[in-house]
């Protein structure tokens, strides 16, 4: 049982994480936060290696023009590694670890969260903490949205700071489906009387493993064991009726559940093609987005579950050995201004759903976030407010696993 | 005018033990020495020899002098042995000036002046410039003798150098190549096995068994 | 006084990957002290042997090992037998070197946007034939016994065993054989079949263990075209070395070690078919049969090498439709509208990885060549012909690479080296010496050796001779292995990826880097462009000698 095996060895490097909370605050201490402006002066001509998913065109013109501004105004040179997934970045810090290569670490700053987060913070392989010195974090308003501070339940004590939010949606093409199922269950009973027109990314690509992560909630009426570090038993009980359903339903999937996506765009793409009626996506913008650049056709509406759908909040983490801190941290605390955030928010931009709390702007600042506007192919606000908490850290590489064993080789 | 002295003195050359040839000559100033023999006699492998080319699955002894010195031990481009192929091997990349230029030593002008000069000794003045690829067999043949005599060589090889042309053409260049070599004054070591290569030749005439 | 070049090549090539391949197979047996693990265990290797699915993956890997030399040399074979000397074959020839450089993931991503539910061909014959509105749901690509993975492996070896095959036929002789079988009365495909084929197989050897190695073990081929329910055992094992669960790395070494065994056995069913082969060739040899198949032989011969060719072209064209294609629903067999908005986009991004592709692919190459004339001269010198055992070329080939790039990463890890451009060109270095080495060894050899015996009775030096004789003499072909390295260069994925650490990025890198987010008309511009590259590379080889000796007639017969 390889995959309970590892969960059990996250659980104990948890409750380490627990007994000794700040054991790891180790660096911090060479940098002075308190002093913005010296931390700007150290900053100025360094090169941040800004690792981040590279699959999507949008967010890399964006970074594109983040760097822009950052060798204008703070002379910094901002690089974006574009890796396939974030956990290549992990893997590469722990080898950086592992050859006691403690001081001259490959990556600055990395867009991360979840399982990710979890493991770094463990093993104690971030830089911080840091977060909550920078001047632009009280925009997030973290007293009244206590996900600022928790990465999928796990605490971020400073170490990470909020980039973007995302929320589970769906979307259907309205020419072939018209009235798209609003329950887990109501999609396996409308996938049988339709095979062959709906499927997800495989796990473990993110979006994939984010709906199972939805079906088991809703499967397990929000079983509070899924908001604990996960445990054999509490896995085996809280997941026998999501094997069901998924046995069930792989049948009537495209391509028989022979076959699945490797990934949110591929999915997209399928969606496209006209192969598949009801997709799923991570960002509430993304039909929106992709109707504007011909993707998909302006039949596609997009909708989130009845019961509502999982929310996070995606994070800019700094690794314990990275070069240039000091820089990482000028970079993230413009990633979180009003200025990137307005147009990361533009659909004509990136196009994510901002972490600022809107509400609490004055009237000029928050007229810069207009242009998201409401649109037949978005989720409206009120839907999008219907958000379930992500479970434990520790229950996605269980259910990845799980997944894995159970499907990759039927 | 060379005054040089050719002399192979008990040459002898074996393949995987077996003797190939043995041959012991003089060839002094002016003279041809004709070596005659079947294929697969070892004429080449002579050449080779005496030129610094033999492989090294060849086992041989003897040596050559030249005036008197022992050249076995020099490098091929150090032995200043001319040799004549079946081909003119014209370098296919260079103007036949060019051609010329390469087997010369000294100062660039006085390279031209002589290069003018010998063409124009040979019946092919004013080719200076032209591609060895458009020349005539007959006019490759001339360039390629021309090369040779301004490589300044002690002596001279041939391996059957006239095969490859049709019969008038063969007179006219055979002719030509003793006129030269006798007037320059350089023993030369004719191999072939056409009889009368030998008897235009007129000197010494050697058969292989 | 160039020994020093044959021995920096031995030792360039075998030291880095027996060493990389050792290292790789220590965490294997639970040896690896920076995870704190210095005692031996069998516990990764319990722990593969877990994972599910396990066996299928490294069944496909051994099928498509097996079949893909087995079809590709078929049909190579067959080509050669039935139009050597004909219009086809000289047309062939000239296109086959910049067939060989398309890209391996241009070729395979064309490929699946030309053969998928969705794709080109279902487009072109939707609605009108099929009454398709949409895509019929077939599973063709990623197909779960590796089918589609195969047909894109032979379309990409079929051109590799031509190659090979056609730069060692020369010295067979074959027109002469062929007419000497034919005044015997044999038909002319049977009779290349029965004295070209048996004597051109142990020359073409080399290259198809290569294929099979490559075939089993490939990574961005698979990625594309492979089988995801399980994906096949190199796709695995990347993933698992990626895993942030340091645990995994153990797996993944007990897996490349297992891929090394896979490709082995691959090799072994290989060297078995051989021999049941060489038994039924000598059955019908002895037959005497001068007719029976002639016909069946020729038709698939003459057909195989123009299919071929049409799936590339069919592949390119779906990337170059792409790369233009403004909105395009399925079924029309034409987007709506075109629009260059695919450029302009990746236009900014394009530079930093196009400037690295340049400089990777012609630092590795100008430094493979270097080696390899100074080896090829020190030969000529020396008198001493293939002084260099002709295998170890073949090692960066008859190894996975994903098998020892994993050791050379352990080391580098070890040593504490950072990930730097000058790691990337050593390791392109790797893949593209062999091809150089390859393409320029005929010729160089070939070379009449009476050339350097003119300079030299001349009173020529060595130096002057090889600088002004034999180089200028060689341009030609030595403009085209540098065309050749350098297009190897830019279609490598592994090395980059893993030496560079993911920062430093090729064209070739981040257009599989994008297969991830799968925005169709991207990753098509991004193949364009990668697939461009090398065909850049051809056309300059071969229009510098034209021009150079645009006044010497002479010099297109030593070509």
């Amino acid at each position: 049982m390889a995959q309970l095996r590892v969960s059990s060895a996250v659980i104990r490097i948890i409750l380490l994480f627990v007994l000794l909370p700040f054991s790891s605050i180790t660096a911090a201490q060479a940098l002075d936060l308190a002093d913005w402006s010296a931390l700007e002066r150290e900053a100025r001509g360094e090169t941040v290696y800004f690792n981040a998913w590279g699959g999507e065109p949008r967010i890399n013109s964006y970074l594109n023009w983040v760097a822009d501004i950052l060798e204008q105004r703070f002379d910094i040179n901002l690089q974006h590694v574009k890796v396939a997934d974030i956990s290549e970045a992990v893997s590469k810090i722990v080898a950086e670890r592992q050859s006691s290569n403690d001081a001259d670490g490959s990556i600055d700053l990395m867009w991360i969260n979840g399982e990710n987060f979890a493991a770094l913070k463990e093993n104690n392989l971030l830089f911080g903490p840091w977060a909550e010195e920078q001047p632009n974090f009280k925009l997030v308003n973290a007293d009244r949205f206590p996900e600022m501070r928790e990465d999928f339940t796990v605490p971020t004590v400073g170490f990470e700071s909020p980039w973007t939010r995302s929320q589970l949606v769906f979307y259907h093409d309205s020419r072939w489906l018209a009235e798209p199922p609003q329950t887990i269950d109501a999609i396996l009973d409308w996938s049988r009387s339709n095979p062959g027109e709906f499927t997800y990314p495989r796990p473990p690509a993110f979006l994939g493993t984010t709906f199972l992560k939805q079906a088991v909630l809703e499967l397990s009426s929000k079983d509070p064991a899924l908001f604990a570090p996960v445990t054999d038993n509490e896995f085996q009980r809280v997941t026998t009726a999501l094997w069901d359903y998924l046995d069930a339903l792989h049948p009537t999937l495209l391509r028989a559940g022979r076959y699945f996506p490797n990934s949110a765009a591929e999915l997209r793409r399928l969606m496209g093609d006209g192969e598949i009626s009801l997709a799923l996506a991570f960002n509430p913008n993304e039909a929106l987005l992709s109707i504007r650049t011909g993707e998909l056709p302006d039949s596609v509406r997009t909708y989130v579950l009845q019961g509502g759908t999982i929310g996070n909040v995606s994070f800019l983490a700094i690794p314990y050995n990275a070069q240039h801190k000091a820089a990482a941290i000028i970079t993230a605390n413009f990633l979180l201004s009003i200025e990137a955030q307005a147009r990361a928010s533009d659909p004509n931009h990136m196009g994510s759903t901002t972490v600022i709390s809107i509400e609490d702007l004055d009237v000029g600042a928050r007229r810069q976030f207009d242009s998201v506007s409401s649109d037949l192919a978005s989720a409206s606000p009120e839907e999008l407010s219907r958000k379930l908490q992500e479970p434990h850290p520790s229950w996605t590489p269980a259910l990845e696993r799980a997944w894995i064993r159970r499907y990759s080789a039927r | 005018m060379s005054n040089s002295v050719l002399e192979l003195e008990d040459v002898s050359i074996s393949l995987g033990g077996k003797q190939l040839l043995e041959i012991d000559c003089r060839v002094g100033p002016g003279e041809i020495l004709t070596v005659m023999g079947p294929s697969g006699s070892g004429k080449s492998s002579l050449l080779a020899y005496i030129a610094g080319f033999l492989a090294p699955v060849f086992e041989s002894s003897g040596s050559v002098l030249v005036n008197g010195d022992d050249i076995c031990s020099l490098a091929a481009e150090r032995r200043r042995i001319g040799l004549l192929f079946q081909d003119p091997l014209l370098f296919p990349h260079l103007s036949v000036a060019g051609n010329l230029r390469f087997a010369m030593q000294g100062n660039a002008q006085q390279k031209s002046h002589t290069i003018s000069e010998g063409l124009n000794d040979i019946g092919l003045a004013g080719i200076d410039d032209r591609d060895p690829g458009t020349l005539s067999g007959g006019q490759a043949s001339r360039v390629a003798l021309l090369r040779l005599l301004l490589s300044a060589p002690n002596a001279v090889l041939l391996d059957e150098p006239f095969s490859k042309l049709d019969t008038q053409l063969r007179e006219e260049i055979r002719t030509l190549v003793f006129d030269k070599l006798r007037a320059s004054g350089l023993p030369t070591i004719l191999v072939t096995h056409d009889q009368a290569d030998a008897e235009r030749a007129g000197g010494e005439v050697r058969t292989l068994r | 006084m160039l020994r020093w070049a044959s021995h920096s090549l031995i030792l360039l090539l075998a030291a880095p990957i027996l060493l990389g391949t050792l290292i790789a197979s220590l965490p294997a047996f639970g040896y690896f002290p920076p995870l704190g693990s210095s005692e031996f265990s069998l516990a990764a290797w319990r722990d593969l042997f877990e994972v599910p699915g396990l066996t299928r993956s490294v069944l496909i890997s051994v099928i498509s090992g097996v079949l893909t030399p087995l079809i590709s040399l078929t049909l190579v074979f067959l080509y050669l037998a039935s139009a050597t000397g004909s219009k086809l074959d000289l047309w062939i020839r000239r296109l086959i070197s910049p067939l060989l450089s398309f890209p391996h993931a241009a070729a395979a991503f064309g490929l699946a946007f030309l053969i998928a539910p969705s794709g080109l061909l279902s487009r072109i014959i939707s609605p009108g034939l099929t009454g398709w509105e949409r895509p019929p749901d077939l599973l063709i690509v990623n197909d779960t016994w590796g089918l589609s993975l195969l047909f894109g492996l032979i379309v990409k070896e079929v051109p590799f065993l031509l190659l090979m095959s056609l730069a060692a036929l020369p010295q067979l002789q074959p027109r002469h054989r062929i007419e000497v079988a034919r005044t015997l009365g044999y038909r002319p495909t049977i009779a290349w079949l029965k004295v070209i084929a048996p004597c051109l197989y142990p020359l073409v050897r080399l290259p198809v263990i290569a294929v099979i190695v490559f075939a089993s073990a490939t990574v961005d081929v698979a990625l594309i075209l492979g089988p995801t329910l399980p994906p096949t055992l190199s796709v695995r094992i990347l993933s698992w070395f990626n895993d942030p669960d340091l645990n995994l790395r153990f797996l993944a070494a007990a897996g490349s070690l297992l891929q090394l065994g896979a490709s082995l056995l691959a090799v072994v069913i290989w060297l078995a078919l051989e021999k049941f082969f060489g038994l039924l060739w000598r059955l019908w040899l002895a037959t005497g049969n001068r007719n029976t198949g002639e016909t069946l032989a020729f038709a698939i011969g003459r057909s195989a090498m123009p299919f071929v060719l049409m799936v590339i072209a069919g592949s390119l064209l779906a990337l170059l439709t792409n790369a233009f294609a403004g909105p395009w629903r399925y079924p029309s067999a034409l987007p709506s509208s075109w629009t260059v908005q695919h450029w302009a986009n990746s236009l900014s991004d394009l530079s930093a990885p196009l400037f690295n592709t340049v400089l990777i692919s012609v630092s590795s190459t100008l430094l493979a060549l270097l080696l390899v004339v100074a080896t090829l001269e020190s030969e000529r010198q020396s008198g001493k012909s293939r002084s260099t055992a002709l295998w170890l070329l073949y090692l960066p080939l008859l190894i996975p690479q994903l098998v020892f790039l994993f050791g050379i990463i352990v080391l580098t890890e070890f040593a504490g080296w950072q990930a730097n451009l000058s790691l990337v060109i050593f390791g392109h270095l790797l893949f593209v010496l062999p091809y150089v080495f390859l393409s320029l060894s005929e010729a160089y050899r070939q070379l009449d050796p009476r050339w350097a015996q003119v300079a030299s009775t001349l009173g020529v030096s060595q130096l002057k001779s090889f600088w002004q004789i034999r180089i200028p003499l060689l341009l030609a072909p030595c403009l085209t292995a540098v065309a050749i390295g350098m297009a190897i260069s830019i279609s490598l994925f592994l090395p980059t990826q893993l030496l560079g650490a993911g920062r430093i990025t090729t064209i070739t890198s981040e257009a599989v880097a994008l297969t991830s987010g799968a925005n169709r008309n991207l990753i098509s511009v991004w193949a364009v462009v990668q697939l461009s590259l090398p065909i850049l590379g051809f056309m300059i080889a071969l229009f510098i000698p034209k021009l150079v000796w645009r006044n010497r007639s002479g010099m297109i017969e030593t070509r």
